[in-house]
């Protein structure tokens, strides 16, 4: 019987979660669960110690990285979600003012869309049919309730940048707090949190950071009024043990219950894989990846691209339709037949899709990391020839 | 009996750890051990200097901002 050649795997769903991460995080967390194993912060033995220690070089590689001069103000979450539910739900009291977006991931519009029902005032920002940021018009919807202006750094559906700076600006000038959604920037796009003092960045462990999925956190600016910002949980902390009061401090207060050592173990792991890479080095070989990726899905006919037409302004996530075809359509074909695999839909982003006008049928969106080679994009373009060619 | 060195509590072993970290840069000699029972009875843990440097650490840890819950000579 002739055998049957599967084609080589290509992984294109960066943008949900990085794959394949580097061996160095499946070591930690191996080495961690073999050789570690114990609870930080809950005891003084030698395992204790080290499970503490694993937890804060993992904070300090990420303060490295993201040019945050003190560790301690990285709080560790589930995932970037769990972070952006904190400071949301933390932060604004019911007759506050929020502004967003209008590219927003929905970890962002379902908990504002909540305290919206509780009284908090939201305006959404419109941005352009390419999913850009006019900032003035950020500045323009600022009032004298504004607590909080939330945006994304880097959008998740086309891979639109935010100008990070400006927003600080706007924020500082205004004096009122930025809470950024770094979940598909931090480890792709230089931050530097010295030169652009972000109040509050969320980032998610398991896409640029190259960490396991589980793992996220929020980083805690000293412009953010600590005492008046509630944690979403309380609990154990291994902290002031005889208080039946959570902590005040930093990340204590933040991070009850027992964390997810294995997994911030990888996380670290993942973070100096990229501190070593270095971040415009692995920018530079995205853009270049993914510039290939736009010039060739734009030379074919019957397929539309979304997004800024510049590599340099965007990240590497690119959506597109091919005319008349239904995305899911296309993935499962992508999947099915070429090993392709990619996500299809509304990428948890309804707002992004109504402002690029892809609403509700949405777009299939390749997503590349550091490890996509310019060979898996050349394949991915022909596959799409392919299967726009038999609409 | 003679006391030879310092301990410095602080709120949580984050902070421990931060303190240690900025001692070292600082190029002041600590070491982290268990909390001393004659001091809390507490499991946790906090950074030993040498009394000679006592003065030295704390001023690092000022510096830095860091919270020190207590200063104990042992």
């Amino acid at each position: 019987m002739p055998s049957v050649r599967m084609p080589e795997l290509i992984y294109l769903d960066n943008a949900a979660t990085t794959w394949p991460k580097p061996r160095a995080v499946t070591r930690a967390m191996a080495r961690f669960m073999e050789k570690v194993g114990a609870n930080p912060g809950r005891s003084g033995h030698r395992l204790s110690v080290a499970a503490a220690r694993l937890v804060y070089q993992a904070r300090q590689e990420i303060a490295a990285l993201l040019g945050c001069e003190d560790p301690l103000r990285v709080v560790f979450c589930a995932n970037g979600t769990a972070a952006l539910n904190m400071a949301l739900h933390g932060l604004l009291r019911p007759g506050d003012h929020a502004v967003c977006t209008s590219m927003e991931h929905n970890s962002v519009m379902r908990p504002l869309g909540a305290l919206q029902q509780q009284g908090v005032l939201v305006s959404v920002v419109q941005c352009s049919s390419a999913g850009e940021l006019p900032v003035e018009a950020v500045e323009h919807s600022l009032t004298p309730r504004t607590r909080l202006i939330v945006a994304t750094h880097g959008s998740n559906v086309v891979g639109t940048l935010f100008p990070l700076a400006e927003l600080v600006e706007v924020a500082r000038r205004h004096e009122v707090l930025l809470l950024v959604d770094a979940a598909q920037t931090a480890g792709a796009i230089l931050i530097d949190l010295r030169r652009t003092p972000v109040d509050l960045l969320a980032f998610t462990g398991h896409k640029a950071l190259f960490g396991p999925p589980g793992t996220g956190g929020l980083i805690i600016g000293p412009r953010v009024p600590v005492q008046e910002f509630p944690p979403l949980f309380q609990g154990g902390t291994g902290s002031l043990s005889e208080s039946e009061y959570q902590p005040d401090f930093l990340p204590d207060k933040y991070e009850s219950g027992t964390p997810n050592v294995v997994g911030i173990a990888g996380l670290a792991a993942g973070v100096q894989w990229v501190r070593r890479r270095g971040v415009e080095a692995i920018r530079a070989h995205e853009q270049a990846v993914t510039a290939h990726l736009l010039s060739g899905l734009k030379e074919l006919a019957g397929v539309t691209v979304y997004g800024p037409d510049d590599p340099s302004r965007r990240l590497p996530v690119v959506l597109f339709n091919v005319d008349g075809q239904d995305p899911a359509l296309g993935a499962h074909l992508l999947d099915k037949k070429y090993g392709i695999m990619c996500r299809p839909g509304l990428q948890c982003a309804p707002v992004a899709h109504k402002t690029l006008g892809t609403f509700p049928k949405g777009g299939v969106r390749f997503s590349l990391s550091a490890f996509t080679t310019r060979r898996q994009v050349e394949r991915a373009l022909r596959a799409v020839a392919v299967i726009a060619g038999r609409r | 009996m003679k006391t030879t060195a310092t301990i410095f509590l602080f709120p949580s072993v984050s902070h421990v750890l931060r303190a240690e970290s900025l001692l070292k840069a600082k190029g002041v000699r600590c070491k982290l051990i268990p909390v001393p029972r004659s001091v809390s009875s507490d499991c946790g843990v906090c950074l030993r200097v040498a009394r000679k440097d006592a003065g030295m650490a704390a001023a690092a840890l000022r510096e830095g901002g860091l919270p020190v819950l207590g200063i104990h000579e042992i």
